[in-house]
């Protein structure tokens, strides 16, 4: 099908926040929502019946849904969407905001993700997570995520001659990005020596390669430019968008995600190049995933990830600034909020408002999202490339 | 008697270290591998349209949409990769971490993860068993090729029943069949194994060189005697591992014809109700202890009524009812509960009956070998086989069929 994209036009995402993250909170997903709202008021001036659309994700907030919330939040939206998709979610909610927005079917829409983490609740949530996970991961060992990542791990690095020293590089990177971002929740310095000497938790992944759960959550607003301009809010348009589920189903084991598959939709919509981005926003939860999508997003070429990450410096003011709040890695695995880290992050750095250190010159993000070990993989992939709007 | 294997000595107020199972929560597809599993067979959800083996368990073939159906598969198998897993947020896996897994293509097609044999690595050939985990749900585990046993692997024995270093009793040691399990176990390394005698006893129990060998220890034990349980039970100083159940009441006979009910009422009180008082007063033994087992020995007639041994058949189905029930029960502490069928034996039971029949011996081998592959349900000689084939196929069909 080679049938083209509309462009993104009449539309802009606006208003990235977050609400600070705690490592355990007593309050529910409900109260993190709120909160996301009301940091959403305070940046737009937009009240509750302002608000046409809202689009929800969280892994917490059972028995509700997005449905729950808009009466728990006095929202009478005309447009409602939830999404299940964890580390995908906020480039997915993006895009759908984005195309109702853009066909008058909303006209202010409220993104958010929210998730809590009491004690022992990320037990709970890891043991009904997915079916094929309770027949077929859980009863091995039990490892979680992990495990999981584990094998993808070992298998990548067998493959693309990729070293702990290489992982190690990126960790280290993204800590030192946090050093800067006064929510982070792990600020203390990461040196290689103790990346790679931290202890093994499911060989070959360590102790640094795992993202710390915590509560939090995190919010954008997509609107009209006419709108935005109105307010007075700094806005970025979207340049290009992909997103796509259960990629590659036939590969053994995960060696490369749904960006391979949609990677020339994406820079051929976009109209620009790997090298034309002025900061990249992926998704980290295991240093692996940020290596696939290093390589399927094309910013390494084809099997030479390696070298690429030998080669480049992910710093804030480095080749390609990774991840430039920390990553999951150092600001926390806030539920589902981690898939929207990434694209208030990558928005704060276009639109000049960062937590910490600013990316010199930033006008180009590109952000990248992974979700849902469903078994073996993780079946949801997402990108977007946003530019900052004159 | 001569000296034993020294015993275990426990302040008997001391906290017990409690016996977590593997999680437990499944897809009813995933139940319906358990149960083919619990025969010992490897089998995978095949479609019957474009023919394509799946796993997970699915309830639609992800190639077509078409009706999956469970059928037997070659287990050969390549290590993709593989991971020791060293945290854990499940009780039962805490307790046993490390834990290796791994996983596979199977040269059926699918991928799946496995628990992983200690010398497997990634690029070699593996054999693939379909298991039951100690929450009594299937799982994969991945052997070196040709390879049956792995006793030295920590993580393949959670998935069986060691003998050797346990304590096993043997609910009728007098018959043909307890003697030659007795033996059997007591071969197999089981350094004690408590031979429950009913009465009444004939002198030559005394003299008897099987009850008299080092590290089998005769008592009286009546299954249809509550007393009688508790006595025998309470003269085992230590744990007990291992129960197996080979009493029985073997009578020929219809239901109005030659019907005889105060052998039937025997039959009964042995079969079911034996069963019973003997689940009832091992049970909390058992569920203390590190890979507890319950063995019980069962005639094919439990499956479908037999106009030839009516009493036997009602008595034994009775029993078949109340093992599932048990097994049930025990899944959540652990304790491995297993059936095993037996067609006519050759012994004093089975005097008029025509061959085939199992001899006592092969019997006893096939309970050890159960225990040794923690399989749940096993068919000893051809009429067992058979009749299970029968019964699962059409039982409709069989229960006709056997009384024509």
């Amino acid at each position: 099908m080679n049938r083209s994209r509309a462009a993104y036009d009449g539309v802009v995402v606006c208003a990235p926040v977050t609400v600070p993250y705690r490592r355990f909170s007593p309050e529910p997903a409900h109260w993190w929502a709120g909160r996301a709202m009301r940091a959403l008021r305070d940046a737009t001036g937009f009240g509750p019946a302002d608000f046409d659309g809202f689009c929800f994700s969280s892994f917490s907030a059972g028995p509700d849904t997005a449905v729950g919330l808009t009466q728990h939040l006095g929202l009478s939206p005309r447009w409602l969407d939830h999404l299940p998709t964890g580390g995908a979610s906020g480039v997915m909610a993006l895009r759908r905001a984005a195309r109702a927005v853009q066909c008058g079917d909303a006209d202010i829409v409220a993104c958010v993700a929210a998730d809590t983490n009491q004690i022992d609740s990320f037990r709970h949530s890891l043991a009904t997570f997915s079916r094929f996970s309770q027949d077929a991961v859980y009863p091995y060992g039990f490892g979680g995520p992990n495990a999981t990542f584990a094998l993808i791990t070992d298998a990548y690095m067998r493959e693309f001659g990729v070293t702990r020293e290489d992982f190690g590089k990126l960790c280290v990177a993204q800590r030192a990005n946090a050093m800067s971002n006064p929510l982070a929740l792990q600020r203390r310095t990461l040196t290689l020596d103790a990346y790679m000497s931290a202890r093994a938790i499911a060989d070959p992944v360590h102790l640094f390669d795992c993202v710390m759960p915590c509560a939090g959550a995190e919010a954008f607003v997509v609107t009209t430019p006419e709108i935005a301009t109105e307010r007075g809010l700094p806005g970025a348009r979207i340049m290009a968008t992909i997103e796509r589920h259960n990629a590659f189903p036939d590969d053994s084991v995960q060696l490369r995600g749904g960006w391979a598959m949609d990677i020339d939709s994406l820079w051929g919509m976009a109209g620009i190049g790997p090298s034309d981005v002025d900061t990249l926003q992926v998704y980290d939860d295991y240093p692996v995933i940020v290596a696939m999508q290093i390589a399927d997003l094309g910013f390494a070429e084809k099997g030479k990830v390696a070298d690429f990450i030998r080669n480049t410096s992910f710093g804030i003011d480095g080749d390609l600034p990774l991840n430039t709040n920390g990553g999951q890695l150092s600001a926390g695995q806030a539920g589902a909020a981690g898939g929207f880290q990434n694209v208030t992050e990558g928005l704060r750095q276009i639109l000049r408002q960062p937590l910490g250190q600013q990316v010199p010159d930033a006008e180009i993000a590109a952000i990248s999202g992974f979700g849902l070990v469903n078994y073996d993989r993780g079946v949801c992939t997402a990108a977007a490339i946003l530019e900052a709007r004159q | 008697m001569t000296a034993r294997a020294p015993r275990e000595k426990r302040d008997p107020l001391a906290r017990k270290k409690l016996c977590h199972v593997s999680p437990g929560q499944r897809s009813r597809a995933m139940h319906a591998m358990a149960a083919r599993a619990a025969m010992g067979r490897f089998v995978l959800q095949t479609c019957t349209d474009c023919g394509t083996a799946t796993y997970p368990p699915r309830d639609a073939c992800p190639k077509c949409w078409g009706e999956l159906v469970w059928s037997d598969q070659d287990n050969g198998a390549t290590v993709l990769c593989k991971t020791m897993i060293r945290v854990s947020t499940d009780l039962y896996f805490r307790d046993h971490l490390p834990w290796r897994m791994g996983k596979v293509t199977l040269d059926a097609g699918p991928v799946a993860l496995v628990h992983l044999h200690d010398a497997l690595e990634a690029g070699e050939r593996a054999e693939i068993r379909l298991m039951l985990d100690r929450g009594g749900n299937a799982a994969l585990f991945a052997l070196r090729p040709g390879e049956r046993q792995a006793m030295n692997d920590p993580q393949w024995r959670e998935f069986v029943v060691p003998v050797q270093g346990r304590t096993v009793l043997v609910s009728d040691a007098r018959s043909a069949i307890g003697r030659a399990v007795v033996e059997a176990l007591h071969r197999a390394g089981a350094p004690l194994v408590i031979a429950g005698l009913p009465g009444p006893a004939p002198a030559s129990d005394v003299t008897d060189a099987l009850f008299g060998l080092d590290g089998v220890q005769a008592v009286p034990l009546d299954i249809t005697d509550s007393v009688s349980i508790a006595e025998a039970i309470s003269k085992i100083a230590g744990p007990l591992d291992i129960v197996i159940n080979t009493a029985r009441h073997v009578r020929g006979g219809g239901v109005s014809a030659r019907g005889n009910l105060v052998e039937q009422r025997r039959a009964m009180e042995v079969s079911a109700l034996g069963l019973m008082r003997l689940a009832q007063a091992c049970t909390p033994l058992l569920a203390g202890r590190p890979s507890g087992a319950f063995v019980d020995v069962l005639s094919a007639h439990a499956l479908s009524g037999d106009s030839q041994f009516a009493g036997l058949a009602a008595a034994e189905a009775a029993r078949f009812s109340l093992l599932q029930s048990f097994r049930h029960e025990m899944r959540a502490a652990g304790v491995r509960v297993l059936s095993v069928f037996t067609g006519p034996t050759d012994d004093q039971d089975h005097q008029a009956v025509p061959s085939p029949k199992v001899a006592p011996g092969r019997l006893a081998a096939e309970i050890v070998d159960a225990l040794a592959n923690g399989r749940e349900q096993t068919c000893v000689g051809e009429i067992a086989a058979d009749a299970m084939e029968r019964w699962l196929s059409d039982p409709l069909l069989y229960a006709r069929e056997k009384n024509l």
